[in-house]
């Protein structure tokens, strides 16, 4: 199966760069960056022929500037283009993030892809399959609406010889613009799309076959690795060049202001000279205590505040309220965690750079190398490559800006592997999040008012400034770029009297970045476990609170579709027990970014009362994305926003001393392991006829608030920090 | 070059000839056999990616030295599971059950199970659990592991 724009046979054999499908405007070359025969194919985003190209054995393929992350987006995106073209499914083939070959439709995140990216793919297959039908109507002298188009070919109703689709082009293009008002196809016709088809990919990943960007090599490549400083922000002082002089196949040692690299022919000897390498740094501490990190982010300087919901007179409300209550929630710093590290693939050659990637938005990455290594933009391509599991802005950016450093340092093809501590250490970390919340409930207990306040660093999505360029001292961005991390801070509930306020910091201990559900996962955990405090304050059963403030019908739906399969008994929580395990249950919901994909859940937890572990047995999960393009990938998706942030909510904190990063491995920080995952229940509400919306990321959310909420029904203990360590829950038992 | 080493690796018989004698099987099953089923998760012993079979046990190729390996020893790697062009019974059930998202991590979770089948072929769920339990797997996959790894079980 093709993975790439390069042949596998040449990825094997190790011959010349073949682009591994021949279409009108595609020559061999393709692989290099703007060079004279570099591909003529569209990447206009508003243009037809950029997202895909029919060949004459009634074939195609789509081109996606959003990638497959290992979400299973390869399979959906297919599916949606062999719907749209009535096309099988094995017919079409995907090309994916080249900057060269597919439009620029944002990098792959904030669960898009299908609800923007998968659209203007249905939208360009839409107008083209009318196009070809106005086509062949022409040449039959017949109206378009007595043809059919189907398997490749367009044909007349009353029978006839099909015409296949290619035939009716000129050179194979269609030269349309995208039609945003285009008639798509039915849903009550949908063979492929809303079915559980199977992962195209899977068969090749289970048997060795499948190319990752970890795999990918080049004729002549030889191994990068880069030396990190000791600490963050630390000067080279020197290096002692005879300290490597005996490791087997060392070519060079790079060193660019404060990035020091090593590049040897085989993987193993740039492993061992980069271990080896005597280096000397300065010992700047530039990070603050982390047993004080909390009280270090409230006293950062605040450079704007962003007011994200404000209705009636909150201020007022909870000045004259008879019953107030406030609570401080906090978030510790995560990593990725992708269990392949980055990697990267660089080629300089004639002053135009090559790049091999498994970023997730190569378009942007093409821009800030160029900047980094002063390059005009249309000298460097960005290949896409799929990587290990890609939750966010990781180190793969890194990892490519690193390996065109030393591409261009040695004169030859560099491929760089980051170790597991390069990735520990150095990807952009989830920022920390801590916040305020007070609550007014009028007589009945009902919510008078809501405040929030939360203390969260400056900055959007954007791009994240590269670690090499940083360390060269080369161009690069000044600005943070944490994710759209704003998102949820405002509420789904109809409280008369509401104001959040974002207050965005100058600084953050380590450079941030996004990872999966940014800034909604840290909100809406404080949320509606804040939700929850005011139920049991209220004396409230935690569904019927939260239905009795909601307006929304599809709301509403998810939550009480969710407690019915949970088998929901109303009552308030906690619910006082003895015994040496403590077990309870707890609800929570979002609405994704407070306008699409909603999510309530429900968890089943125990806790041990002697040493305050938590088990999570059970999350029944219900989910409305309007309409499912894949069933089963939706499920999938589903399990893993379940399992990884249980993870996330249970174990994971990254730890730091005031110099660098100190959890650098699996030992130092612990994610969720079999014997520990819960069982999980999925039920979705499939709406064919509405607009897909994301699914990759909305159920995350509900994830620790869930617990902490389940874990408050069993012990009265109400956990406010992620992680829900032990001993945080032991300190809870001790107090009650 | 150094001094040749032979090897088994998936029935087949031949020589390699490393720089370094101490260089992990890893390196050498993936960058001199251009194998891709073991994979570079760690490169200290706690993942699970690189997972292949020394003589049958499910063993972690990052951090077994070349030097460890005694003459004669087969090694299996996912590439070498499969018979006559039919998927092992381990790989289709992970088919069946579309166990993987990414699938980085499937290499080991297969070359773990497949080792642990072969000493306990009627296992219990939480037995799967415990024997996978050095395996990790970051997308939240594991569900579909436990279950493509009893589905095996049941058409062994």
């Amino acid at each position: 199966m093709m993975q790439t724009g390069v042949s596998r046979r040449a990825l094997l054999r190790g011959s010349a760069l073949v682009v591994g499908f021949t279409l009108a405007g595609l020559r061999p070359e393709a692989g290099i960056a703007g060079s004279s025969t570099a591909p003529t194919k569209s990447v206009a985003a508003d243009d037809v022929d950029a997202y895909l190209a029919l060949s004459r054995d009634g074939r195609a393929t789509i081109y996606s500037g959003k990638v497959d992350l290992g979400t299973g987006l390869r399979t959906a995106l297919t599916q949606i283009a062999a719907e749209e073209l009535d096309l099988p499914l094995d017919h079409v083939t995907l090309v994916q993030g080249d900057t060269a070959l597919t439009p620029d439709q944002g990098p792959t995140y904030g669960s898009l892809s299908i609800q923007n990216g998968g659209m203007q793919l249905r939208l360009a297959a839409a107008t083209a399959r009318r196009q070809i039908l106005a086509l062949a109507a022409d040449r039959l002298g017949q109206k378009a609406e007595s043809l059919v188009a189907e398997g490749g070919s367009v044909r007349p109703q009353a029978g006839g010889t099909p015409i296949p689709y290619a035939d009716l082009l000129r050179d194979g293009r269609f030269a349309l613009k995208l039609d945003k008002d285009v008639a798509t196809k039915d849903p009550d016709r949908f063979a492929l799309v809303g079915h559980a088809v199977q992962r195209l990919d899977i068969p090749d990943k289970v048997s060795g076959r499948f190319t990752y960007m970890q795999d990918f090599r080049l004729p002549g490549m030889l191994h990068g690795r880069v030396v990190r400083p000791a600490a963050i922000g630390a000067q080279l002082l020197g290096i002692d060049e005879a300290s490597v002089r005996d490791v087997p196949g060392l070519i060079k040692v790079v060193r660019e202001g404060n990035f020091l690299g090593v590049v040897a022919r085989t993987e193993w000897g740039a492993i061992r000279a980069a271990r080896q390498l005597a280096a000397q740094w300065s010992q700047p501490e530039t990070l603050p205590e982390q047993a004080r990190l909390w009280e270090h982010v409230r006293a950062t300087r605040i450079t704007k505040d962003d007011v994200t919901m404000n209705v009636g007179d909150a201020g007022a409300a909870l000045a004259s309220a008879a019953r107030t209550l406030s609570a401080t929630y906090d978030f510790a710093i995560h990593t990725h965690g992708s269990i392949g590290p980055s990697c990267a693939v660089a080629m300089l050659s004639e002053g135009r750079l090559s790049v091999w990637t498994a970023s997730q938005m190569t378009h942007a990455l093409r821009k800030q190398l160029a900047a980094m290594l002063g390059l005009p933009q249309d000298d460097v391509r960005c290949i896409y490559i799929e990587g290990s599991g890609c939750y966010g802005r990781n180190g793969h950016e890194d990892a490519a800006a690193d390996a065109a450093m030393l591409a261009r340092a040695v004169g030859h093809p560099v491929r760089v592997q980051w170790s597991r501590a390069d990735e520990h250490g150095w990807d952009p970390k989830g920022p920390p999040t801590l916040i305020d919340l007070t609550g007014a409930l009028d007589a009945e207990g009902n919510v008078a008012a809501w405040t929030s306040a939360f203390f969260i660093p400056e900055g959007a999505a954007g791009n994240v400034p590269l670690v090499a360029a940083d360390l060269a001292g080369l161009p690069r961005e000044t600005t943070y770029a944490p994710g759209n991390i704003i998102q949820n801070s405002g509420i789904p509930y109809a409280f008369p009297n509401v104001r959040t306020v974002c207050h965005r910091l100058a600084e953050t201990p380590l450079r941030p970045s996004w990872i999966r559900t940014p800034g909604r996962l840290q909100n809406t955990f404080a949320n509606e476990a804040f939700l929850d405090e005011l139920a049991a304050a209220a004396g409230a059963d935690p569904l019927a609170y939260r239905l009795r403030a909601l307006g929304d019908a599809r709301g509403i739906a998810v939550l009480t579709r969710a407690a019915e399969l949970a088998g929901w008994e109303p009552r308030p929580s906690p619910r006082p027990q003895g015994g040496d395990v403590l077990r309870g249950r707890g609800l929570s919901y979002v609405k994704y970014e407070l306008y699409r994909t909603y999510v309530a859940a429900v968890a089943e937890v125990e806790v041990e009362r002697a040493t305050g572990a938590i088990r999570v047995r059970r999350i029944t999960v219900v989910q409305d994305c309007g309409q499912v393009i894949n069933p089963d990938g939706v499920r999938n998706q589903i399990e893993g926003n379940m399992l990884q942030t249980v993870s996330r909510t249970l174990r994971e904190e990254v730890t730091f001393d005031r110099a660098r990063v100190t959890s650098l491995d699996w030992a130092s920080y612990p994610i969720l392991t079999f014997p520990e995952i819960p069982e999980v229940v999925i039920d979705l509400i499939d709406r064919p006829r509405d607009k897909p919306w994301g699914a990759g990321e909305p159920s995350a959310a509900i994830v620790p608030s869930v617990i902490s909420n389940a874990v408050f029904d069993a012990t009265g203990v109400r956990l406010r920090s992620v992680p829900f360590t032990p001993e945080k829950v032991k300190a809870g038992l001790q107090r009650t | 070059m150094g001094k040749p080493v032979s090897l088994t690796v998936n029935g087949r018989s031949l020589n390699v000839s490393p720089d370094d004698p101490d260089v992990p099987l890893l390196y050498v099953l993936r960058n001199e056999l251009e194998l891709r089923g073991p994979r570079f998760g760690c490169g200290l012993g706690q993942c699970g990616a690189c997972t292949v079979h020394l003589d049958g046990e499910a063993v972690r190729a990052c951090v077994t030295p070349l030097s460890a390996l005694q003459p004669g020893q087969r090694i299996t790697t996912l590439e070498g599971l499969a018979q006559n062009g039919e998927l092992h019974p381990v790989q289709a059930a992970f088919v069946g059950e579309q166990a993987a998202q990414c699938g980085y991590c499937i290499n080991g979770m297969i070359m773990q199970s497949a080792a642990f089948l072969a000493r306990t072929p009627k296992p219990s769920e939480d037995e799967i659990k415990q024997a996978l339990a050095g395996n990790l797997c970051r997308c939240g996959t594991h569900l579909r592991i436990v279950r493509a790894v009893q589905r095996a079980a049941a058409s062994l």
